[in-house]
């Protein structure tokens, strides 16, 4: 029997080290830009940056919020047709023939590439959510089709042996056994929706469009205000965390009775 | 006594030219024990396959008594083969399921595969929390749920440690004297099969066919007497003869 994982020293131990290594960081940073007397023009203190997120809070926050309602929108998009493309690949190895070259292309072409081009035919924020979507498409798409084909030879035999129709070897085996490696490609795709909706305003941001972070990182860097470039920045970066954290808490939730990758582990 | 399914002249080859059986001939009777007997490789858990559905014959034909028993298998692999995300309920209630019965209708008969193999208190229990013996017993009381007219088991204990394959061998003649269950064993160890056995075919090494076919009197009680018996060690002296034979047929 495993310890319970949500006594408070538990969460104590697992999120003390990184905090503290976190703390530790900003502490130096903040010994050094104090030290050589760096001016916030070239390197702002954590002190600063945190009063510049405070003083700026309605404008950043704001901005974030349309970057992370795209990148959820984009995220959920792909989710979705990641899942129904991957599900109808495993019925059909015809189609995944047919299907997985197109995949691979939009995988590997680099969307900064195709955000110009996506621009010329969508609004602005209609090609940030595509590009965001094609970003995020790929991990879910490929993550769940390897899932749904790796499914072990004797449960095949098993359900075989009881005659099961293909759609109940779907719902009870197939899908259950794609789960560990359907939440893996989340995981991944969760933080490139977020780079994936940034490129774009970043690319739509030239053309004068957009009030996502990204364009907030633009226009401060335009004004030399580095502060709040920085301040973005953070916001940017602890949205990607809370992503990932709670991808990963919804993965140990899913997982936790019978998964080996949540065994004897906290999240 | 009528044969439950008879194998007639089954052939089983794989990618048109490797042969692994030739031409089996084999009854299986209402009530008995059959082991079949090999080296690795002699064609006995294709064969198993082949009785299960699970593979069809290149040629030959596999009869039923009665046909409607065809899908009346319980099939135990040489992995216990337990969906690990469900726990030992519901692993064992999976057939049932499948076969559309209702949890609330199927519960009972769980109930009664689970005290059958000892797993009651675990039912509860997810696979990775049970041992290499008690994750087999579930694969047995799984297989044993739909009540099948013949199971098949597929070497199921030879991954065990020497203790709990002895301890698994009596809970299965336990089972075996409670349910009547009509048995096809997989294996190729000589004492486990003079130890479960009603009967003992022997395959050679390659083509399946067979070398030896060996009775045992259902009614020697088996028991660690038995393991000490003469009888015990003239069936596993004729058995093991007929498999040396076996496999000399192949040496070069």
């Amino acid at each position: 029997m495993t310890a319970p994982r949500w006594s408070l020293g538990h969460v104590l131990t697992v999120a003390a080290p990184p905090l503290l290594t976190f703390a530790a960081f900003l502490g130096l940073w903040e010994w050094v830009v104090w030290r050589w007397r760096l001016p916030p023009y070239k390197l702002p203190a954590p002190s600063v940056i945190a009063q510049k997120l405070i003083e700026d809070r309605a404008l950043l926050f704001s901005s974030l919020e349309i970057t992370l309602s795209i990148t959820v929108e984009a995220f959920i998009v792909a989710t979705v047709c990641g899942v129904l493309l991957a599900l109808a690949m495993a019925q059909s190895k015809w189609l995944a023939r047919v299907l997985t070259p197109y995949a691979i292309m939009l995988q590997v072409t680099p969307i900064v590439a195709i955000a110009p081009l996506l621009l010329i035919y969508l609004s602005p924020q209609q090609a940030v959510l595509v590009c965001a979507f094609l970003v995020a498409f790929f991990p879910i798409l490929s993550n769940t089709a390897l899932g749904l084909a790796s499914v072990d030879h004797g449960l095949l035999d098993l359900f075989d042996l009881y005659r099961a129709s293909a759609w109940k070897r779907l719902i009870y085996l197939r899908a259950p056994a794609a789960l560990p490696q359907f939440l893996a490609g989340l995981r991944i795709a969760g933080g490139l929706a977020l780079i994936g909706a940034i490129v774009a305003e970043l690319a739509a941001g030239a053309s004068g469009q957009g009030s996502g972070l990204a364009f907030r990182i633009v226009e401060a860097g335009f004004r030399l205000d580095i502060p709040r470039m920085f301040a973005a920045l953070a916001l940017l970066s602890f949205s990607g965390v809370a992503i990932y954290g709670a991808l990963s808490l919804l993965s140990y939730f899913a997982l936790r009775r019978w998964h080996e990758s949540v065994r004897d582990r906290g999240i | 006594m009528t044969a439950l399914v008879s194998m007639r002249g089954v052939g089983k080859s794989f990618q048109g030219d490797f042969t692994v059986l030739r031409a089996l001939d084999l009854e299986v009777f209402p009530g008995e024990t059959l082991t079949l007997l090999g080296p690795s490789g002699c064609g006995k858990s294709t064969a198993l396959r082949l009785l299960a559905g699970l593979s069809a014959p290149s040629h030959g034909e596999i009869l039923w008594e009665d046909p409607t028993r065809r899908d009346q298998i319980g099939f135990v692999f040489q992995d216990a083969t337990l969906l690990p995300w469900l726990d030992v309920f519901d692993n064992v209630f999976l057939p049932l399921k499948l076969a559309g019965v209702s949890r609330a209708h199927a519960a009972p008969r769980v109930e009664e595969a689970l005290a059958l193999v000892g797993l009651s208190m675990f039912r509860r229990a997810m696979p990775r929390e049970l041992s290499g013996g008690m994750k087999m017993r579930c694969a047995i009381a799984r297989a044993l749920v739909t009540r099948p007219a013949l199971l098949l088991m597929d070497e199921p204990f030879a991954a065990l440690d020497e203790v709990t394959r002895m301890k698994l061998n009596n809970e299965l003649l336990e089972l075996k004297s409670k349910t009547g269950t009509t048995i096809v064993f997989v294996t190729h160890s000589v004492s486990e099969s003079v130890y479960l056995s009603t009967r003992i075919v022997v395959l050679a090494a390659r083509g399946g066919d067979i070398v030896d076919e060996i009775q045992i009197d259902p009614r020697i009680p088996r028991d660690d007497e038995y393991r000490l018996a003469p009888s015990f060690s003239q069936f596993s002296r004729r058995a093991s003869d007929a498999l040396r034979h076996a496999m000399a047929e192949v040496a070069p």
